[in-house]
């Protein structure tokens, strides 16, 4: 019956007779393979991102109106805000690359529930590499909306410094973080309906408590235990100490740097992009385990 | 292990759900080469067996071998050696054809410019060449229907699975798929293994399995099946129905069944028989149908009920 079943893997190089396409190629190694994956379904998000112009546009224009109007806005409003616009800067690069994240977490979403990944599924490749793919192009296409904005940093008040590089490598990491907790949550919710409540409920108070819109120093204690809680908190404050200092003439008042502290202790930089890029990345595995599983 | 003119066996092939029990105990032997149609009712189990085959889901019980593979043990292999179409429509709505294809091909490991031949290749043996640009929102059903076909014949596999390659298709695109279906296995030695609930696809067949409640009814080529039936239908439309079943029975000894349609019969051959039951009648005869039989024939016979 089934005793004799072993078959050697090689014979997979000879298809025989029966080959109406390219054949099935070279062979390669799991980690090229898992490599190829990843670039594959990486060029896909990015051929989708570039085609699809309405929602390039729709990404950027509420961040850029944020940073203009309300920059402007409590900028004038109050003299001792005069460095509300580059405050805002941080926030609104998280707000560029927040939008590209959720899209392509619903656009996972529908492609399950189009079937697109199942096609993916019977694909001989790791899954985990399919959503690592994913991700990366979500981290790509986020990076892009970033650029506008960052272009922008001379009229909110920042000098053009080498240092908008870095932020810039910081976009892309939180960007990829932030693509990984969306893909995670489209992995494990079911209906599309309930995936646009959730990540409506969730990203608005994340970004409300997260020091993108006002210091957090000065609040209550049981919303500063919220601020410490929210991950997002750490990803602003890190790209606010990366960004260059303000060249507005005046120093830059003590409000502008009161970031997440622990106990008096302010964690540095590289710890802040940790507990933004870990969590995700365990969220992220934990999420591949349950789009593997077969039933 | 099953040799190499066997495309697809399985052995006691079960799928429970909780209790339920979708698959159960099939035993299924595909000759390579030809088109296998797996027919029967919606819900019967059709979709669950494809998803075994293909790697999707795990078996609850027994085994089964695709192009040479285990589905378990050598899924990636079996991954690597068969096509699939699935039921609902799978293609990325912002990609070109030819951008599906190569994004395909490359999954599966062929280098960009195989991909690119391979891809351009295929569409024009779908005949799909002057869509090769179009973006898969724009195309008709029945081309993405195509694109998917040559989508999942991209990497040169052995065995493609269509799981209702044809529903919601307008028959002429239906009869072009077909066509296109067994130039393939003709030409190039493809196994196709389609499920259908459409008896007049099922007739396209080589061999035919048929499923009912996750059990498999009966087997063969469509000739062998509706042979199994052995008999033509005739049905007398007349002024006493009553007479006619009497006659019937005493004359040629065959029986009967009356009902709103008129007095059914079934004879070996029913185009023969029609002159001399006319003879023989001495009630007036309205009219005289006669059908050989169908697969629902054949199905009616097998669970005693259609299948539509």
């Amino acid at each position: 019956m089934s005793s004799a079943t072993t078959s050697t893997p090689g014979s997979a190089t000879t298809p025989g007779s029966t080959t109406v396409g390219g054949g099935s190629g070279r062979r390669a190694g799991p980690l090229a393979t898992d490599l190829r994956t990843v670039r594959i379904l990486w060029r896909r998000e990015t051929v989708r991102f570039l085609r699809n112009r309405a929602r390039l546009v729709m990404g950027l224009a509420a961040p850029l109106l944020f940073l203009f109007v309300l920059g402007n806005g409590i900028g004038s409003a109050s003299v001792g805000l005069g460095h509300y616009q580059a405050f805002l800067f941080p926030g609104m690069l998280l707000m560029v690359v927040q939008g590209p994240a959720v899209a392509v977490g619903t656009v996972v979403m529908w492609d399950r529930q189009s079937g697109f990944l199942r096609q993916m599924l019977v694909a001989p490749v790791r899954r985990g590499a399919v959503l690592a793919g994913i991700c990366l192009g979500g981290a790509t296409t986020g990076a892009l909306y970033a650029l506008p904005v960052l272009a922008l940093a001379g009229p909110m008040g920042l000098p053009y410094h080498p240092r908008l590089l870095l932020v810039l490598a910081e976009v892309v990491l939180l960007a990829f973080a932030l693509t990984a907790l969306g893909v995670a949550a489209a992995v494990c919710i079911r209906r599309p309906e309930t995936f646009q409540i959730v990540s409506g409920l969730a990203m608005a108070p994340a970004m409300l408590l997260s020091g993108a819109l006002f210091p957090v120093g000065g609040l209550p204690s049981w919303l500063g235990a919220a601020v410490l809680a929210n991950p997002l908190s750490y990803g602003v404050d890190a790209l606010r100490r990366t960004m260059p200092e303000p060249d507005t003439g005046v120093p830059t008042p003590a409000w502008f740097h009161a970031g997440p502290q622990w106990w008096g202790w302010t964690p540095p930089v590289l710890l802040e992009l940790a507990l933004v890029v870990i969590p995700s990345l365990l969220l992220l595995v934990l999420a591949g385990r349950r789009f593997a599983r077969i039933d | 292990m099953p040799g190499d003119d066997i495309a697809v066996r399985t052995e006691d092939l079960s799928k429970l759900y909780g209790t339920r029990e979708a698959v159960v105990g099939l035993g299924l032997t595909v000759p390579a080469g030809r088109i296998f149609g797996f027919l029967g009712p919606n819900g019967a189990g059709k979709t669950t067996t494809i998803g075994m085959l293909c790697t999707l889901l795990r078996p609850t019980l027994g085994d089964a071998w695709v192009a040479g593979a285990h589905v378990v043990r050598e899924a990636a292999l079996v991954r690597r050696r068969i096509g699939v179409v699935f039921q609902e429509q799978t293609l990325d709505q912002d990609l070109t054809a030819l951008e599906s294809m190569r994004l395909q091909a490359e999954l599966y490991g062929l280098s960009r410019p195989a991909a690119r031949a391979a891809g351009t290749a295929l569409l024009g043996l779908m005949g799909l060449d002057d869509r090769s640009d179009g973006v898969v929102r724009t195309l008709s059903g029945g081309t993405r229907r195509r694109l998917e076909i040559a989508r999942a014949l991209v990497h040169g596999p052995r065995v493609l699975f269509l799981d209702e390659p044809t529903a919601g298709l307008d028959p002429q695109t239906r009869a072009a798929v077909w066509e296109h279906l067994r130039l393939l296995c003709r030409e190039h030695g493809l196994t196709v293994f389609l499920t259908t609930h459409h008896l007049e696809e099922a007739e396209h067949c080589d061999r035919i399995a048929i499923i009912d409640h996750g059990e498999l009814v009966t087997e063969g080529s469509p000739r062998e099946l509706k042979s199994v039936i052995g008999a033509d239908l005739v049905t007398l439309r007349t002024d006493d129905d009553e007479r006619v079943a009497e006659t019937v029975r005493r004359s040629f000894g065959l029986s009967t069944e009356t009902g709103p349609d008129g007095v059914r019969l079934r004879a070996p051959d029913g185009a023969a028989l029609v002159p001399r039951l006319c003879a023989e009648l001495t009630v007036p005869v309205r009219s005289v149908t006669v059908d050989s039989p169908t697969l629902d024939d054949v199905f009616l016979h097998h669970t005693g009920r259609t299948i539509r």
